[in-house]
């Protein structure tokens, strides 16, 4: 069977009304059913996404791509909103800047960004977000066990984070939810979006909510079949192969020095697009190209994390 | 879908709480004893199984009150029953507040320490608990040497006319809900005397597998005295004398209307419902027909009463007119606002109505099935209404000939689990549907895609109640009632430091002050600090509004909310920053968690709060109170839902009034926050 992406090299040419809206004063015409982000991103207007991702449904939670839209009460998402015809967009008014420095500022102040890329950086700058004015951050350790309706205070003048101990509980990956944005990415890509698996879900509600396995069991215990997808989709770091984490804690990682190979997986007869991600000869992460037609960024175990066979016998045949 | 399911087994008793609701068993694929037959039969056993889902929510709360607490062996039975992941269903069931995850006592009393008993108490209800028994999550009470009681503090339980509460939460053979109110120190001391002294035999297996029932009912909770509803009935002439006829959009009123039975017909009969006029309104809807309906809801001017003040009609009419098949129409009775009990007294004391209003909804609208959603906390109204559906049902007025009609009506009722957030509707699909009660994207809105992803309709209980009045007297007469932007009649919940606390039915557009005349005024003639009004998501009004007019448009105009009818009085002696930090611990744990705005926001919020309360600001109060400006900003703008939108509508509103201590009487820092306010409290909007 194959499928194809509408829009996708190859796919079948429909002819797609258009709609005229303005984004900032300036005219665009874009394909109806289009969103406010890709008609900003069609005149190389710049929204800023962390929980948008292309090849998966907009959960709009994260809230940092707000817009305002003449005549709605409240700022609306931009990566989830269909633009509809007059509609008046504005990306860069005091209201919609005062909401994603907010956004940022929220996040920085709760959450370990440190892996979550020079966007983000540049973002928090950008927006001029202060998360330091709601004071020195409140360390805890354990989220896992917190109930719906309940929680302690923290201590008066510090700021809650989500921060905890790492979860390290198999040789193929860490999850390290101090870095955590509750973005919701891994979850669809464990679910119906891709892998089917559903090792993973929303628990708690709240500042309390977490990624979780059922009542917090070790991966080993839980479902997971180590595809390695909702690494592929986790925008901040949270997720990450057991070889960049230690790497990065040894202070060795260095992206300048990787190079990135695209091959094809030689385990079956799919073909999935491979990217080996090289430093020192080592391979140290594999990841798959999300504008692949047939596997839009996903993998399976094999492809995912068995290259440490694949080096194996690498270094056997040297 | 690689299910994968704990290998434990789930206990006798733990099966049988899943099974009395799922059905029992039918091949091994859905837990039961493996067969060879099974890799067949599987096929159709499983997308049963998957449709199943909804039934999600029932199975927990049967494990819970059967159990107490829902164990990893029982949690992989009921994922085998409903093929659904582990995983999953964990994130559903933490997402609720009444379910536990470790074993404990098997009685849980939860004491509100929301605010209406607060401003009754003049401080926490709990101290005195927690002063005679320990703290919160303490042991009281042995029953088989082990620990029977324990308590713990909770939301507002929507009995705030009592102006203290209790939820006794019970697990095992006899496990349940009740509810008392009023609630003190001494009635704990009660509950714990009355374990059932000769339950003395052999100590159960800790995880409840087996032994003698080891979470075996405690309490006879049938005879634990049912609280009663105060409604003074003030016929609303005597508004009249108190606000003075003429009174900025003063309509006068023949007496209560939605009222009229509570506390004089019989709950629990459906004869003498009859007899008090039950039943004309739905004759009148057969003979109308949907379109005649619609045009009397819209004759009659109704909006919503649930918070966003939606015109009825146009909602019901958008569903009836819907292509997409089939239909469905929820009636909201989740009643979690703080300060609220208005539902709770129509499901407690009238629950025909209500089955009633909501046939007419789903016959004019083209829904076959509808739903009430009750508030867990609320379990004598959900067990009125059970009886209510039960009995209507065998007598024809629900089924597949609704009085004679021909046409097909039948409900279902839910209970929450202890979410505030599950009254907003979509959320409330959610929690239907067996996922977690995390409001929607919208658009699309109900009409076009609700419940199932099928068009439906959703009122909140009072709205309801209102339709059956306009069927009864004609929709230009509704109209005729109230003031021409808000027709007709609304209830009031008075609690707090007020002489006649209740609940109170007034023409729209009556004033506060006649309001307040009508329940005796401050408690003891003390003077006025400040109302609450609306709820937690509400504002504070003062002595000197007496003369706003309690009208949507009113309020409106005066930057407040009716939102769900809430009262609370305060007089000179509550200590409003008490409140103001109950109301941001509210908002910090019932927040769905879902969008940023509001899930580090609400959390935000409370720390701000707590500094400027303890004198401790961390740069300056100018500089705490330009980061609560920044906050109340991103969560009105930003947050998906009316919960964020309106999470800082309370604090915001009590500072620009000066009532916080350490703010207050600093009157430039006042005015700074007044003019960072400057665009005024909005009406809770959800966007219906
Ligand atoms: C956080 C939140 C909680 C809500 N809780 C309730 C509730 O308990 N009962 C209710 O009727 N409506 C509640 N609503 C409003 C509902 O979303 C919906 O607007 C209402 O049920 C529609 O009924 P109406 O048209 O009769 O007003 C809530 C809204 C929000 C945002
Ligand atoms: S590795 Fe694959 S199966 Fe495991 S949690 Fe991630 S997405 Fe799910
Ligand atoms: S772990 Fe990563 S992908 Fe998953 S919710 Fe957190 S930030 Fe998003
Ligand atoms: S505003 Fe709050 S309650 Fe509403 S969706 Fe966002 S996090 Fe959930
Ligand atoms: S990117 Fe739009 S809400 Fe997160
Ligand atoms: S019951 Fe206590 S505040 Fe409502």
């Amino acid at each position: 069977m194959t499928t194809v992406a509408p829009g996708a090299p190859g796919a079948p040419v429909t002819l797609r009304r258009q709609v005229e809206l303005t984004i900032d004063g300036q005219a665009v015409t874009v394909p109806e059913g289009s969103t406010i982000l890709e008609a900003c991103r069609s005149i190389g207007t710049e929204v800023p996404t962390l929980c948008y991702l292309e090849t998966l449904t907009p959960v709009n939670v994260c809230r940092v791509c707000v817009v305002e839209v003449e005549g709605s009460r409240t700022l609306v998402p931009a990566c989830s909103r269909p633009v509809s015809g007059g509609m008046e967009v504005r990306t860069d008014s005091e209201r919609v800047r005062t909401s994603r420095r907010m956004v940022l500022e929220l996040l920085a102040s709760s959450v370990d960004l440190s892996t979550a890329g020079g966007d983000v950086d540049r973002w928090i700058e950008t927006y001029g977000a202060r998360p330091e004015r709601h004071g020195p951050p409140a360390l805890s350790t354990e989220r896992d066990r917190a109930r719906a309706g309940e929680h302690e205070p923290v201590a008066v003048g510090t700021a809650a984070t989500v921060s905890q101990a790492v979860k390290r509980d198999n040789d193929q990956y860490v999850r390290d939810y101090s870095k955590c944005i509750l973005c919701y990415k891994c979850v669809e890509a464990c679910g119906e979006e891709a892998q089917d698996t559903f090792a993973i879900a929303v628990a708690g509600r709240g500042f309390d909510a977490r990624i979780s396995t059922e009542m917090d069991v070790p991966l080993p215990d839980s479902a997971c079949v180590y595809c390695g997808n909702c690494i592929a989709v986790c925008p901040t770091g949270a997720l990450m192969f057991v070889t960049e984490h230690d790497l990065r804690a040894r202070g060795e990682w260095d992206e300048g020095r990787q190079q990135v190979t695209r091959t094809v997986c030689p385990y079956c007869g799919v073909g999935c697009n491979l990217e080996l991600h090289v430093q020192d000869d080592r391979i140290v992460k594999v990841t798959s190209p999300l504008d692949h037609d047939v596997t839009r960024g996903n993998l399976c175990v094999k492809g995912r994390f068995g290259f440490e066979f694949a080096e194996a016998l690498d270094g056997g045949s040297r | 879908m690689d299910l994968r399911v704990t290998e434990a087994p789930a206990s006798p008793a733990e099966r049988e709480a899943v099974d009395s609701v799922l059905g029992p068993p039918e091949s091994g694929w859905s837990g039961g004893a493996r067969t060879p037959l099974d890799g067949h039969v599987a096929i159709g056993g499983l997308s049963r199984a998957r449709d199943r889902r909804r039934l999600l929510l029932p199975a927990l709360h049967a494990l819970q009150d059967r159990v107490g607490w829902i164990s990893s062996a029982s949690l992989g039975y009921l994922c085998a029953r409903l093929d659904v992941a582990p995983a999953e269903v964990y994130g559903v069931a933490s997402a609720y507040a009444l379910f536990r995850y470790e074993p404990g006592p098997p009685v849980v009393v939860h004491v509100c320490d929301d605010v209406a008993c607060r401003a009754a108490c003049g401080g926490d209800p709990t101290g005195p608990i927690a002063a005679r028994f320990g703290p919160a999550g303490s042991a009281l009470g042995r029953v088989d040497g082990r620990a029977a009681v324990t308590w713990q503090p909770s939301p507002c339980l929507g009995h705030c006319e009592h102006g203290s509460a209790a939820l006794v939460q019970q697990a095992g053979e006899r496990g349940g809900r009740a509810t008392l109110a009023p609630f003190t120190a001494d009635d704990l001391g009660h509950l714990v005397s009355l374990l059932t002294p000769e339950r003395s035999g052999a100590p159960g297996a800790p995880d409840g597998s087996d032994g003698p029932d080891p979470m075996g009912g405690l309490l006879d909770l049938g005879s634990l005295p049912v609280p009663l509803a105060l409604v003074p009935q003030v016929v609303a002439e005597d508004v009249g004398s108190a606000g003075g006829p003429g009174a900025p959009g003063w309509t006068e009123g023949p007496g209560p209307r939605l009222l009229r039975r509570v506390g004089r017909v019989d709950p629990t009969s459906l004869d003498a419902y009859r007899a008090a006029g039950g039943y004309g309104p739905l004759r009148r809807a057969i003979e109308l027909g949907p379109t005649g309906v619609i045009a009397e809801l819209k004759d009659a001017k109704l909006l919503g009463r649930g918070g966003a003040a939606f015109p009825t009609g146009a909602k019901w009419e958008a569903v009836a007119r819907n292509p997409v098949r089939p239909h469905y129409f929820v009636a909201n009775a989740d009643e979690s606002e703080p300060g609220t009990f208005k539902d709770r007294v129509f499901l407690d004391h009238d629950p025909y109505a209500l089955v009633e209003a909501l046939t007419i909804a789903g016959i004019t609208t083209g829904a076959e099935q509808g739903f009430v959603y009750v508030r867990g906390e609320y379990p004598l109204g959900a067990s009125r209404l059970e009886h209510a559906v039960g009995e209507a049902r065998a007598k024809g007025f629900l089924g597949s000939d609704v009085m004679g009609s021909g046409l097909a009506f039948d409900l279902e009722i839910r209970r929450g689990a202890g979410a505030y957030i599950a009254g907003e509707e979509t959320a409330l699909f959610n929690s239907i549907e067996g996922r977690r009660p995390e409001p929607r994207n919208k658009p699309p809105f109900p009409v076009d895609r609700g419940l199932f992803d099928r068009p439906t309709g959703v009122n909140n209980v009072e709205t309801l109640l209102a339709v059956l009045e306009v069927l009864r007297i004609g929709g230009l007469a509704y109209a005729a009632v109230g003031t021409s932007g808000s027709t007709g009649t609304r209830l009031f919940c008075l609690s707090g430091r007020v002489t006649r606390p209740g609940l109170y039915e007034v023409p729209m557009g009556a004033t506060l002050g006649a309001l307040l005349s009508m329940a005796g005024g401050v408690a003891g003639g003390r003077p006025l600090q400040a109302v609450l009004l609306g709820g937690a998501a509400g504002t504070f009004v003062g002595p000197e509004d007496l003369d706003l007019p309690l009208s949507f448009e009113g309020a409106r105009e005066a930057g407040a909310t009716l939102g769900s009818g809430v009262v609370v009085v305060l007089d000179d002696t509550v200590d409003v920053a008490g409140v103001l930090e109950r109301v941001a611990r509210f908002f910090r744990d019932e927040s769905c968690g879902q969008c940023v705005p509001c899930r580090v926001g609400t959390q935000r919020q409370e720390e701000v709060l707590g500094r400027l309360v303890a004198g401790r600001p961390l740069e300056s109060v100018d500089a705490e109170l330009a980061l609560l400006t920044d906050l109340d900003v991103v969560m009105r703008d930003a947050s998906i839902c009316g919960l964020g939108q309106t999470a800082t509508s309370l604090v915001t509103s009590a500072l620009r009034r000066g009532l916080v201590p350490g703010v207050v009487g600093n009157g430039v820092t006042r005015d700074k926050a007044a003019a960072a306010r400057a665009s005024g409290d909005g009406e809770r909007e959800d966007g219906t």
